[in-house]
């Protein structure tokens, strides 16, 4: 996944919302907004983040995610194609033997899935995987 | 909510310090409120908004949950078992409601 293509996703996003072609409820973050809320305006490197989810989901209601990054304090899922991007967050106590979790999502449409880890010296790093969703999970 | 069923399976630690896979499951119907019911009303959010796992009171994992979590949320992942104890499983509901499960680690 290039930058200049999640960029253009982002831009794509912001005109659509702008346009009030996607249905956004009051609470709802844009993603550059809910990624900054996490990293604090901090610049992410690419690596270090392991996504595991399958290349074509049919049913968006429930997608099985894996995400882990070796030493990570938190680990942050967005899915940037859902009304809200935001999804869940691990945080990681001292007795989490490795910085991975698992769990099942929604996507409203086919789409990135964008991980971004918070590592022990506070540094960023991310990576993103696209999701092609053959029925759309309502509502994500 | 009633009716709410959590479910968890831990695998038994060996000695002190052994790693253990944690599997949980809650039965919650986790609506986003960006769905429409048949009169075109937006239904209600109601979900359960946080997860956490700990054993002998220290954290093993703290999650922040939003809509895009699937019906009857599923969370699996590694903790390190340092001494017998117990696990202690808690769902924390949009509604106040708070769910909890344990599990007993003797070797």
């Amino acid at each position: 996944m290039n930058l200049t293509r999640r960029q253009a996703l982002i831009t794509a996003l912001s005109a659509a919302a702008v346009a009030g072609i996607l249905p956004r409820s009051a609470s709802a973050q844009s993603l550059d907004e809910a990624i900054s809320a996490f990293t604090g305006g901090a610049e992410a490197t690419e690596g270090g983040v392991i996504i595991t989810a399958p290349e074509i989901a049919e049913n968006g209601n429930t997608v099985p995610v894996e995400v882990e990054a070796e030493g990570a304090a938190r680990i942050i899922i967005f899915a940037a194609g859902n009304p809200n991007p935001d999804v869940v967050t691990f945080a990681f106590g001292p007795l989490a033997a490795v910085s991975r979790g698992s769990t099942r999502i929604r996507l409203a449409e086919t789409q990135d899935i964008i991980v971004m880890a918070e590592m022990s010296d506070g540094s960023y790093q991310m990576a993103a995987q696209e999701v092609k969703v053959t029925i759309g999970g309502c509502g994500g | 909510m009633e009716g709410v069923r959590p479910r968890v399976r831990v695998d038994s630690a060996a000695e002190a310090g052994d790693i253990v896979e944690v599997k949980t499951l809650i039965s919650h119907p986790m609506e986003s409120g960006l769905r429409r019911d048949g009169d075109g009303e937006l239904i209600p959010r109601h979900i359960i908004n946080r997860f956490t796992a700990e054993y002998n009171g220290e954290m093993v994992l703290d999650v922040e949950m939003h809509g895009a979590i699937s019906t009857n949320p599923y969370f699996e992942f590694d903790a390190t078992v340092p001494e017998p104890g117990s696990f202690t499983f808690t769902w924390y509901d949009d509604d106040g409601d708070v769910y909890t499960a344990t599990d007993d680690q003797s070797f």
